[in-house]
């Protein structure tokens, strides 16, 4: 493919990520509006948030090192939107395939997480600095759970012989819930519930948003960012949903439905598009919607002691579930 | 600068500054389902420096006033300020009491009031959208 073609695809990428991110932020609140009896928000609401904050005035505290508050905002759109660069979306393998595989992924989704923490600590609020602290907290104990997911999947695939290894691209094109035994779905199944646990806490979403946790430190990481700079890591965060429910999608719910119905050519491309971003919008509606709605604030030891051990826990067992597997089914 | 986009995605923090709780449960049962103010777009968020309009109730005592002229001078512009609840807008059932210093337009400009005590929710969005208008006018002169 020439430079350009890859160039243009990468804009169409970028652009319609954040345009479905913000959108699915807006179907979000409208369906935890609705669990709640509420009318909720209109759907374009992220929009208008997004639109207002870039009107207003953004403010840099005086005790804050300027150059590092000021560089996270960006840092944390740039890792989220080259994210997207990586993920396959649907009928098409990732933009940026072969330049990068999943272990890159992990270290984009960690990036965002990274550049609030840093944001945080050098907003020079005390509140700033405790959801840092927090974040980081998180950051260590989900970490590990998800890392051994990635890697699960990933060896299961590379073991199948498939090349190459480790890309996305190629974990998406290879279903595995076919090609294990018993045993092995069994393990992917509990490789899959600790992903999707993993993903409300990766975005600190309720029940695991206690680096913001407005009601006890003031929005803790964001408590002193304002106008473009929160509008950026508002966008960042819509983005970052998009691509941890493509993560989950790419690993685990990686199939298409348009050979069911018998399509080809542009149509089956398109249908499985859409496809693809139902799929996207359902794991986002249980990981994260539902979830939310329904749970109150965990506590950060609970947080930190949950991934740990039984997330930790959950993840191996998988993870060991699935190699027995392999050599039971030879 | 273009006002028109605060009209349907206002951020609201509230300050309390030595009310009964009575205007203060108020506003939180302007969020309930059976008002819910986030289907206009307003949300209630922990730090003045999301908010665009400050929302405050009490008599403002003396330990208060000065975190007040803070937490206003916090807030990025452009902001509005309402107050909500009778012992704001005059002193209310406080009046020349010896540690109240308010009320609150004594110590930050005010751009709505609204009274009652505790005034019912209806009225609190009422004045939010107020405030609003007001936003939208000072820009048009702008
Ligand atoms: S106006 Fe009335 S209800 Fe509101 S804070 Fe004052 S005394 Fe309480």
């Amino acid at each position: 493919m020439s430079g350009w073609a890859v160039f243009g695809e990468a804009a169409l990428v970028l652009i319609g990520g954040g345009i479905v991110g913000l959108f699915y932020r807006g179907l979000d609140r409208k369906i935890a509006a609705r669990m709640q009896a509420r009318v909720g928000p209109p759907i374009r609401q992220p929009f208008l948030d997004l639109g207002k904050l870039l009107v207003k005035e953004t403010v840099i505290p005086k005790t804050a090192v300027t150059w590092i508050f000021s560089a996270m905002p960006f840092l944390a759109v740039l890792a989220s939107f080259t994210a997207l660069l990586y993920l396959p979306l649907g009928p098409f393998p990732p933009v940026l395939d072969g330049h990068g595989d999943a272990i890159l992924v992990l270290y984009l989704l960690a990036v965002p997480a990274l550049a609030m923490a840093l944001g945080g600590l050098a907003s020079g609020s005390p509140l700033g600095v405790v959801g840092a602290q927090r974040e980081l907290v998180m950051l260590m104990s989900y970490e590990f759970p998800l890392a051994v997911v990635l890697v699960a999947v990933a060896w299961r695939v590379a073991v199948l012989g498939f090349s190459p290894a480790f890309s996305l691209g190629t974990i998406a094109m290879h279903p595995l819930w076919t090609v294990v035994g018993p045993l092995g779905i069994l393990g992917l199944a509990i490789l899959c519930l600790t992903l999707l646990v993993v993903t409300p806490a990766e975005l600190a979403k309720i029940p695991f948003d206690i680096p913001e946790a407005e009601t006890e430190i003031a929005g803790g990481l964001f408590a002193e960012y304002s106008g473009t700079y929160l509008a950026l890591f508002y966008l960042a965060d819509a983005v970052r949903t998009v691509v941890l429910a493509g993560l989950v999608v790419a690993l685990f719910l990686p199939y298409g439905i348009a050979k069911t119905l018998g399509l080809a050519g542009a149509a089956a491309q398109a249908v499985d598009l859409l496809f693809w971003l139902f799929k996207v919008f359902a794991v986002m509606v249980v990981a994260v919607t539902t979830v939310r709605v329904g749970m109150a604030r965990l506590r950060v030891e609970q947080v930190a002691r949950g991934f740990w051990l039984w997330g930790t826990a959950a993840a191996l067992g998988g993870l060991l579930l699935l190699a027995l597997d392999k050599v039971v089914m030879g | 600068m273009k006002l028109s986009a605060f009209k349907r995605a206002l951020w609201v923090f509230h300050v309390a500054t030595g009310s009964c709780n009575g205007c203060d449960i108020e506003i939180v049962a302007a969020l309930t389902p059976r008002y819910d103010v986030e289907r206009f777009g307003i949300r209630l968020v922990g730090t003045p420096r999301h908010a665009d309009v400050l929302l405050v109730t009490g008599p403002v005592t003396r330990p208060m006033a000065e975190r007040l002229k803070r937490v206003y001078a916090q807030t990025p512009d452009p902001k509005a300020v309402v107050v909500v609840g009778g012992c704001g807008s005059t002193s209310g059932v406080f009046y020349e009491s010896y540690n109240v210093v308010g009320p609150v337009d004594r110590i930050i400009p005010v751009d709505v009031y609204v009274p009652g005590c505790p005034p019912r929710p209806e009225a609190i969005i009422d004045g939010v959208v107020k405030a609003v208008a007001k936003l939208e006018k000072l820009g048009a002169k702008v």
